[in-house]
């Protein structure tokens, strides 16, 4: 059953992206990519992974959908005819492809449980985590407590992407008052 | 700020409904799934969508940018100030263990702050974006 919702969807997938290839419409092409978020998040829920599709779902399908729609208004809806080759872009493309399908048969199968990761440091963190930490999930005892490091890095990132459109966009907003200001006394 | 009666009205009947699902998200991420990273992209599209609906003057109105750039450095200073504090009770850095009488306690309450510290830096950071990107074209 699974098999069958995975490849619909995953079929669904594929098809989102031809269109997002095709089109030269970009609000089409915001739209295909909340889809595609969506579609996603959606895998991530048959893999049981419930808090990164949840994040999926609104960070990927919510808010960049949002922001690349007002990304949109400030320039335009549609989109420049390419001056390269798409046959090169297509090589290049489908190069890339291989390699990182070539990548995955050195993986071990999805739930196999000899693989490594369900070996190292797991088996202590599924058995012990909701009693040393008290907090049943414990999706939210690894990234809180025992990779909290890594969380910290994670807020940090997303502290220095805040400064960063306040450092870049915020002071091209107080240059354009004063000199609105100045001309005014002028 | 949109014309549009019917969606002005729903905007504000969901308002509430989004920010309260977003600190449920938020403060129930220890039993089920959520976290403070969702909880403040929900809280953030909560405030976005204010904002589409109703200006971004109506929305400078709710939260000015200097409140939000507050919000985002405040929310990182009490993660690490949770590390910090670890230290200070004689533990390692980000070890809650020591932060309560009790270790499990300590463990909870220690994620429970990181998680609001977390919340509160992706809302404000979020909100922030929206606010420059959609100042820009005017």
């Amino acid at each position: 059953m699974n098999e069958a919702i995975n490849i619909v969807i995953l079929l669904f997938m594929a098809v989102a992206v031809i269109g997002i290839v095709r089109s030269r419409n970009l609000f089409v092409v915001v739209m295909l990519t909340g889809i595609y978020s969506l579609l996603a998040a959606t895998i991530f829920v048959i893999l049981d992974a419930v808090d990164v599709a949840f994040t999926e779902a609104a960070v990927g399908a919510g808010i960049s959908t949002v922001l690349f729609l007002g990304t949109l208004a400030l320039t335009t809806s549609e989109e420049k005819k390419p001056v390269h080759n798409a046959w090169i872009s297509l090589a290049v493309v489908a190069v890339t492809g291989a390699v990182l399908i070539y990548g995955t048969l050195d993986m071990p199968r999805y739930g196999d449980p000899a693989a490594p990761a369900n070996h190292h440091v797991i088996p202590e963190y599924l058995e012990a985590g909701p009693e040393k930490t008290g907090v049943p999930n414990v999706v939210t005892a690894v990234l809180a407590s025992y990779r909290g490091y890594d969380t910290l890095g994670e807020v940090t990132v997303i502290f220095t992407a805040g400064i960063g459109v306040v450092l870049l966009l915020g002071h091209w907003r107080a240059h354009r008052r004063r000199d609105e200001r100045t001309e005014e006394e002028a | 700020m949109s014309d549009l009666l019917v969606l002005r009205i729903v905007t504000k009947i969901l308002m509430p409904f989004i920010l309260l699902f977003a600190l449920y998200v938020q403060f129930h991420g220890d039993y089920g799934p959520g976290g403070g990273f969702q909880a403040g992209v929900i809280f953030g599209a909560g405030f976005i969508l204010y904002g589409l609906v109703y200006g971004l003057d109506a929305l400078r109105g709710v939260l000015s940018s200097d409140v939000l750039r507050a919000g985002f450095a405040i929310g990182l200073l009490i993660f690490a100030g949770v590390g910090v504090a670890g230290l200070l009770l004689g533990g390692n850095y980000l070890d809650y263990n020591v932060l309560a009488s009790d270790p499990v306690k300590g463990q909870h309450l220690g994620i429970l702050l990181i998680e609001f510290g977390v919340g509160l830096t992706v809302a404000s950071v979020m909100i922030s974006i929206f606010y420059y990107f959609a100042g820009r074209g005017r």
